[in-house]
């Protein structure tokens, strides 16, 4: 059931506006991929381009080695799961989900056990008569989902499906949603503006910005090796702070930067990113592996679960790293205007081109 | 990953292709509209354009004489001059009238200001004839209007109602008030309570509030609603035609007179020529001085 | 966002509530006249009537001219509204989901039949009949109104479908509908209650269209309308007292199953 997908130069521009500009993707079979990038960056165009409501002026998405660009909608049979869930209201929730299956004319008895089968998935058979105005929110998700999979379409698409939710119910989606599609495994194109939300749920991450795709990998190296400074930008808490090269050395702080192992500096401008989570504080103890950086604490923000604590630096710039609150670690906190050295370890370290899509 | 790739050779192809199919799409979409446009197109520009071109022919010939004649004929101007300024103070009437009434029901809860809603649309809905014979009845000289006053020793001799101006502006104002309620009502339903309040909490009184919040924000309805009654009131004709009794000759009437009476078709498009040219000149200034796109957007 | 009264004392807006009340009572009042009249016994329009009788009602019913004209009328009516329905809620939903820079023509092309003046439709329509030989015949008067009554429904359709959220037909559609299926499935059923104002709108339109058929609709084919206009430019007779009352009922009837369906819809 699942298939590949090969995107290939796929650009659509609004009048002088380039919404999207030669983008090229492979998704494998059965891959759940995000789309990741901040509002206007392209991800709902390129969505709609896969299910076929807008029209790129030039490009090539082939499923499964088949040229889909210039099938209309109903025939890609591509599952689709819009942000605001867009129910038909004058139907009940059991006719809502057998409607793809009346459109492929499966007999009535057939249709009522599919709907159920796929409303049992995400625990609302019981729900198969009521009306969709009598729906919450979570509840109207899930009908969604479940009406885009019931036909057992190769692809499933969500656009933002969780954005409407509060916090709690989008964090237990999130979950559900993933578990589902392992059961399922039909290849899932899930478009987000929440980088926590995209590294929960991806196999794999594409980060968008201004119509281009700027990096796609796993979320652990999204997050851990970000191509540049747009996506560790984007994606978490960053420091950066400014390094200087020596031939192909990089220093900081007029010492040399240890990198981790098989890392190199390459060459022209970098930047060091650092991570909040990522930085030690050092007592007066040596630690070897670690790049050592010094400055002034100027103020502690107390946030629940972790302490925010901005740190000027010598050089002039403030960084901030986040502790733990456990009782122990709260007492050993630093005091504002304390001097205080950081350190990151060298396994930690990441240099960012500086240059790229400035 | 940077993809920055040059597009491959196989999909210029493709450009042309999907060009195409988005071109025939947006003619299936537009295409629905032919039928309707079709039917306008050649019932009303058609012919519209025909009488324009019927208005420069006189006596057989062809020339300006149909213009002239309603420069240099004092009856043309001051049938003209009717015309507007009936329409000018039936829109005014209509404003004075109408106002309170938007302003009224706009507050109330919705249960109720429906129920006064429905008198309002209740005559918009009724044949105009039928209101305009209604006011016949009660306007006569043996009419409810005239046997009151006498009846309370207001008056001893009927006073005369119907069958010239007065009948007129009364049957006229009847006609045209839902037109101004209806898109003012609207306007003010959606303006949020909580501004007055806010002003009067500042320290406006009611009626600074009113002029400082309220009035502004309902103009948008306002315009759109006398602007309406103004230009319907330009082309009025069954109500003066019946309640005027001949003592009252607007524009539209003097037209179907030359078209019916006299055959002679050159005038009377002249006439509606001009008519035409105040409704679009009138459009075009309210367009200019206000929006209508913002007015009629909704 | 809260409307409600606001914060000034019922008492000192009285005169406010006097005013709207009087005005109200001016707007239905003539309506209400028409009825009690239309029962009087008397040759003489009086009011209120001194003995009831149905006479008028006898004078319209057995009149044949009336009943013809009252035939052409509601045949005329009837089939605007099979012409302007679905002509108008085309157009609506090409003026919705095209993003042609034809669009702001093409809308204002179809309100152009309500911001020209009657009277000069009248005498173009009349103009171009003669030449066609259209002149008092049914299709002409159909054509004519249906002109007149399209946008109502394209305005109110529009109306419906800018409350319709679209990318219920997209999701539609990309359930396995095509586009067609798509609108009669998911879109119509939704603008339903538009479509059946905008069908109501054509038939009053149709039914009460007076001064186009002075021109166009005499003869065999006289709309009733064009029978009371001259009637009633002739002389007052209680026989339009009666015909008056029947329109009024109907129009009631037919405001009131509009507002039935509004709430069975809902
Ligand atoms: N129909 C349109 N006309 C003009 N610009 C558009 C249209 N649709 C989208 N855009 C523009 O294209 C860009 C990308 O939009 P979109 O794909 O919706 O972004 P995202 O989903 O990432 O927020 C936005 O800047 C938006 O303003
Ligand atoms: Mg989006």
């Amino acid at each position: 059931m699942a298939c590949s997908i090969t995107i290939r130069d796929v650009r659509k521009t609004y009048g002088q506006f380039v919404a999207l500009d030669s983008v090229a993707l492979d998704i494998a079979p059965g891959e759940f991929l995000t789309l990741l990038g901040p509002s206007g960056s392209g991800k709902t165009t390129l969505l709609m381009i896969l299910a076929g409501f807008i029209r790129p002026e030039a490009g090539s998405i082939t499923v499964d080695s088949d040229e889909i660009l210039r099938k209309p909608p109903h025939l890609r049979n591509i599952g689709m799961v819009f942000q605001n869930y867009a129910l038909f209201p004058h139907m009940s929730v059991g006719e809502n989900v057998g409607y793809p299956l009346k459109l492929r004319k499966v007999g009535a008895a057939e249709r009522y056990e599919r709907a159920r089968e796929a409303l049992k998935l995400v625990q609302l058979d019981h729900l198969m008569d009521r009306r969709i105005n009598q729906l919450s929110g979570g509840q109207r998700q899930r009908v969604a989902l479940a009406r885009a999979i019931v036909f057992e379409p190769q692809i499933l698409l969500m656009d933002e499906p969780l954005s409407a939710l509060d916090k709690k119910l989008r964090e237990q989606m999130q979950i559900e949603l993933k578990h589902l599609h392992d059961r399922l495994g039909m290849t899932t194109v899930y478009v987000t503006h929440d980088q926590r939300e995209a590294l929960t749920m991806s196999d794999r991450v594409a980060v968008m910005n201004h119509g281009h795709i700027l990096q796609v990998a796993p979320p652990r190296e999204i997050y851990e090796r970000p191509c540049d400074r747009f996506v560790a930008d984007f994606v978490g808490e960053s420091n950066f702070l400014p390094v200087e090269m020596r031939g192909d050395a990089a220093t900081f702080g007029g010492a040399p930067l240890q990198l981790a192992e098989g890392q190199s500096a390459g060459s022209g401008n970098k930047a060091l990113l650092v991570r909040p989570e990522k930085l030690d504080i050092l007592g007066a103890t040596p630690a070897p592996e670690h790049n050592p950086i010094d400055g002034t604490v100027e103020e502690l923000v107390y946030q629940g679960e972790t302490m925010l604590i901005y740190v000027t630096l010598t050089s002039g710039e403030t960084i901030a790293l986040r502790r733990g609150t456990r009782q122990q670690a709260l007492s050993e906190m630093p005091r504002v205007g304390e001097p205080i050295r950081l350190g990151l370890h060298r396994d930690d370290t990441v240099l960012i081109d500086e240059a790229a899509h400035a | 990953m940077h993809d920055m790739t040059a597009p491959q050779g196989g999909h210029a192809l493709n450009r042309k292709e999907l060009a195409a199919d988005e071109r025939r799409e947006k003619r299936q979409i537009l295409g629905l509209s032919l039928p309707a446009a079709a039917i306008i197109l050649v019932l009303l520009v058609i012919p519209v354009g025909w009488l324009f071109a019927l208005s420069f022919v006189s006596n057989g010939e062809i020339g300006l004489a149909n213009y002239t004649r309603m420069i240099e004929y004092s009856a043309y101007l001051s049938i003209f001059s009717t015309t507007i300024l009936i329409s000018l103070f039936v829109t005014l009437l209509c404003i004075v009238l109408g106002y309170p009434v938007a302003y009224l029901l706009g507050q109330m809860p919705p249960r109720l200001a429906t129920i006064g809603l429905a008198f309002v649309i209740i005559p918009f809905w009724t044949s105009i004839l039928v209101r305009t014979y209604a006011w016949l009845v009660i306007l006569q000289r043996q009419g409810i209007v005239n046997d009151a006053l006498i009846g309370i020793g207001l008056i001893d001799e009927p006073l005369r109602l119907a069958h010239n101006l007065t009948g007129t502006v009364i049957g006229m104002t009847h006609v045209m008030l839902p037109f101004l309620v209806l898109p003012l009502y609207a306007t003010v339903r959606n303006i949020d309570g909580d501004l007055m309040r806010a002003a009067n909490n500042m320290g406006a009184s009611p009626a600074r509030a009113f002029r400082d919040v309220f009035l502004p924000l309902s103009m948008p309805g306002l315009i759109a609603g006398s602007l309406l009654v103004f230009i319907l009131c330009l082309g009025f004709y069954v109500t003066p035609q019946i309640l005027g009794g001949g003592r009252v000759i607007m524009v539209s009437m003097k037209i179907q007179q030359n078209v019916q009476t006299y055959f002679d078709w050159g005038a009377g498009s002249a006439l509606g020529v001009v008519l035409l040219l105040i409704v679009f000149a009138i459009f075009y200034l309210v367009h200019r001085l206000a929006g209508l796109d913002r007015i009629f957007a909704r | 966002m809260s409307v409600g009264p606001l914060p000034i004392a019922p008492y000192r807006r009285l005169w406010l509530y006097g005013v709207v009340a009087g005005v109200l009572f001016f707007l239905v009042a003539p309506i209400f006249i028409v009825i009690p009249i239309s029962f009087s016994d008397s040759e003489f329009l009086e009011f209120p009537p001194r003995g009831f009788s149905l006479r008028w009602y006898a004078a319209y019913f057995n009149d044949p001219q009336w009943m013809a004209a009252t035939r052409v009328s509601f045949i005329a009516a009837a089939l605007t509204v099979l012409f302007a329905t679905p002509l108008g809620t085309a157009a609506a939903y090409a003026i919705h989901r095209a993003q042609s820079r034809w669009v702001r023509s093409l809308h204002v092309l179809m309100l152009l039949p309500q911001m020209v003046p009657l009277i000069l439709i009248g005498i173009g329509l009349f103009y171009v009949y003669i030449q066609l030989g259209l002149v008092n015949s049914m299709l002409g008067i159909v054509l004519a109104h249906t002109l007149l009554a399209t946008p109502f429904v394209v305005v109110t359709v529009l109306a419906g479908l800018q409350s319709f959220d679209m990318t219920q037909e997209k999701v539609a559609r990309s359930l396995g509908a095509s586009w067609p299926v798509a609108f009669f499935t998911v879109t119509l059923p939704q603008i339903r209650l538009s479509m059946v104002s905008g069908a109501f709108f054509a038939f009053t339109t149709s039914l009460d269209e007076v001064v186009i058929g002075l021109f166009i609709a005499g003869g065999d084919n006289t709309v009733l309308t064009r029978r009371m206009f001259l009637s009633l430019r002739d002389q007052i007779e209680p026989t339009i007292a009666a015909i008056s009352s029947l329109l009024i009922v109907i129009t009631l009837a037919a405001l009131i199953a509009v507002a039935l369906f509004a709430r069975k819809a809902d």
